[in-house]
């Protein structure tokens, strides 16, 4: 019996050294980068040399957190109606929720800017039906549009995994005691929704403020998020240093970010798959 | 309780709709564009799906794309499913904690995180050995099974928690050799999760630009990689006419999945009734 068991156990050993390798060592080595220079002397150089990038740092997170927001009050009337809808219409729902999610983002956000610029569909819709055009490409708001339109599926479905769980018994009884909409939507649906608020909230979250791509073709180059700054040390400008010590800075922004979220799901399980 | 949905309801699903598909709808509007203008409509053409098709550097990429979500998310599923069952048999809780713990971490981290760490350890591994175009297709693949991974172990575990323990026991008691059990009992109860996470890896690697744009190298490049160069300059309507076979593609393998599952079900059903007639 117990040999047995042994024997189970080692096969997750090419996995575990893989995890090693590849996951570990790699965030070692980040960590390494962002005090050490290139002689190996310890520094706080680079730490330092982030100050510059205060700004952009704090734009990055309250841009990610404006988005954030906007999905979150979008999707939950959404996941709310898919999870009280026929089966059937819960699946073609689900379905049509996930399809974008497969379409390349590279090709989604194009799109995106195609539609918005100054002489793009939305703006020629305006003009026709006698509007002003609206300037929205290179701004922030269009980053912002770009980010909730390309992560809000990943607040739809939590949200709604959750719903439809959600015993509905509780909401009649509720109303059967004589609560109004607004007492059970705040006593008795936003609390059990929480845990999907919160999984949602960091699954739109951490790509949002991470992003460059969508910053760089929605908001031109009139300003950079963190995401383009990491980015360019990697891919042009040969700083690995400073785009260390700027991840390393990102990382623990969302643990941070991630531990506040933890505290609404609960910790019973290791671990789900969404989709 | 299951209610069919108001005029309002419908009208807001409609108003999500529209933000969802919008860009999508505008992508294969133009990919049907007689001119390569996006603001200018001239006409019906399939030009640039002719176009496409003698497009070579676009087709390899295409290829490489496919080899590289195959051969990852294959290498990805053995792997991880191997690491589940061992995970599953771990016995002591903090090591298991620990290993769950560093499970998560590739679906945690920014995108870009995990791609600039994994640069780095292979440049300096390219470095101590002396090579100097390290970057390619192996690079890749490396990267591409380490983020696939956890999809596996996660959707693997789950099953392997309901599964009954004495099951394989019982096998081995009437003869079973433990691999035997393994392949025999334990595999057929853990298939379904196995193939949720060999599908999620498999459209994962297909669809991932991020860590391959860090990993990635001058000698071997995929669609997603094509498309970031590409939307660089100007991007012509070809590229509307591959992501329009890619959507059309993936419409109808959903469309699939979802009418097997629904005749799923229905047997499922129909077995039942059988079972509570007899």
């Amino acid at each position: 019996m117990a040999k047995k068991s042994l024997s189970k156990k080692l096969i997750a050993s090419p996995y575990l050294v893989w995890a090693g390798i590849f996951i570990i060592v790699p965030l070692v080595i980040v960590v390494y980068y962002s005090f050490f220079d290139a002689n190996g002397n310890f520094t706080l150089e680079y730490v330092s040399e982030m100050g510059k990038y205060k700004d952009v740092m704090l734009n990055s997170i309250w841009l990610g957190f404006i988005a954030t927001v906007i999905s979150l009050v979008l999707a939950y009337p959404l996941a709310y109606i898919m999870a009280r809808s026929t089966a059937n219409v819960q699946r073609t729902m689900m379905m049509l929720v996930m399809l974008p999610m497969w379409m390349n983002l590279l090709i989604r956000t194009y799109s995106m800017m195609i539609l918005m610029q100054d002489t793009g569909i939305i703006n020629s819709f305006l003009e026709r039906i006698g509007l002003d055009s609206v300037h929205m490409i290179n701004t922030q708001g269009a980053v912002v549009l770009g980010m909730v339109y390309n992560y809000i599926p990943y607040m739809i479905l939590p949200l709604y995994s959750i719903m439809a769980k959600m015993d509905h018994n509780l909401i009649e009884a509720a109303e059967d005691l004589g609560a109004n909409k607004v007492t059970v939507f705040k006593n008795i649906i936003l609390p059990l929704s929480l845990p999907g608020i919160a999984s949602g909230f960091t699954m739109v979250f951490v790509p949002s403020v991470s992003t460059f791509y969508i910053s760089k073709k929605l908001g031109g180059n009139t300003f950079s998020l963190i995401g383009d700054v990491i980015e360019m040390q990697f891919k042009s400008a040969n700083n690995y240093n400073l785009g260390a010590s700027l991840s390393l800075v990102l990382m623990v922004l969302i643990i941070i970010c991630m531990m506040v979220m933890n505290r609404f799901t609960g910790e019973d399980d290791d671990g789900g798959v969404l989709i | 309780m299951r209610t069919k949905m108001s005029p309002l309801s419908k009208l807001y699903v409609a108003f999500i709709m529209l933000l969802l598909y919008a860009p999508i709808v505008v992508m294969i509007f133009f990919s049907f564009n007689d001119s390569a203008s996006t603001s200018v409509i001239t006409g019906f053409s399939l030009r640039w799906y002719k176009s496409l098709l003698y497009d070579q550097a676009t087709i390899t990429a295409l290829r490489n794309t496919l080899v590289l979500a195959v051969s990852s998310s294959l290498i990805a599923t053995v792997m991880g499913t191997a690491a589940a069952v061992g995970i599953d048999a771990f016995r002591n809780k903090h090591i298991k904690k620990v290993t769950m713990g560093v499970t998560n971490i590739p679906m945690m981290n920014p995108e870009i995180v995990t791609g600039i760490s994994m640069m780095l350890l292979f440049i300096i591994c390219a470095n101590m050995i002396g090579v100097t175009d390290a970057l390619g297709f192996g690079t890749m693949l490396i990267a591409h099974v380490t983020f696939n991974l956890p999809y596996v172990i996660l959707s693997v575990l789950p099953k392997l928690r309901q599964l009954d323990r004495f099951l394989p026991e019982a096998a081995m008691d009437l003869g079973c050799t433990p691999l035997q059990a393994f392949f025999k009992v334990i595999l057929p109860s853990i298939s379904t999760g196995i193939f949720s996470g060999l599908m999620m890896s498999f459209t994962l690697s297909l669809d991932d630009f991020v860590i391959s744009y860090f990993t990635q190298g001058p000698s071997f490049e995929t669609l997603p990689i094509r498309i970031f160069s590409m939307t660089k300059k100007r991007v012509t309507p070809d590229m509307y006419a591959l992501s329009t076979l890619i959507f059309v593609a993936i419409l109808f393998l959903l469309i699939m999945l979802n009418v097997s599952q629904v005749r799923g079900e229905k047997k499922m059903r129909n077995k039942l009734d059988k079972g509570v007639k007899r």
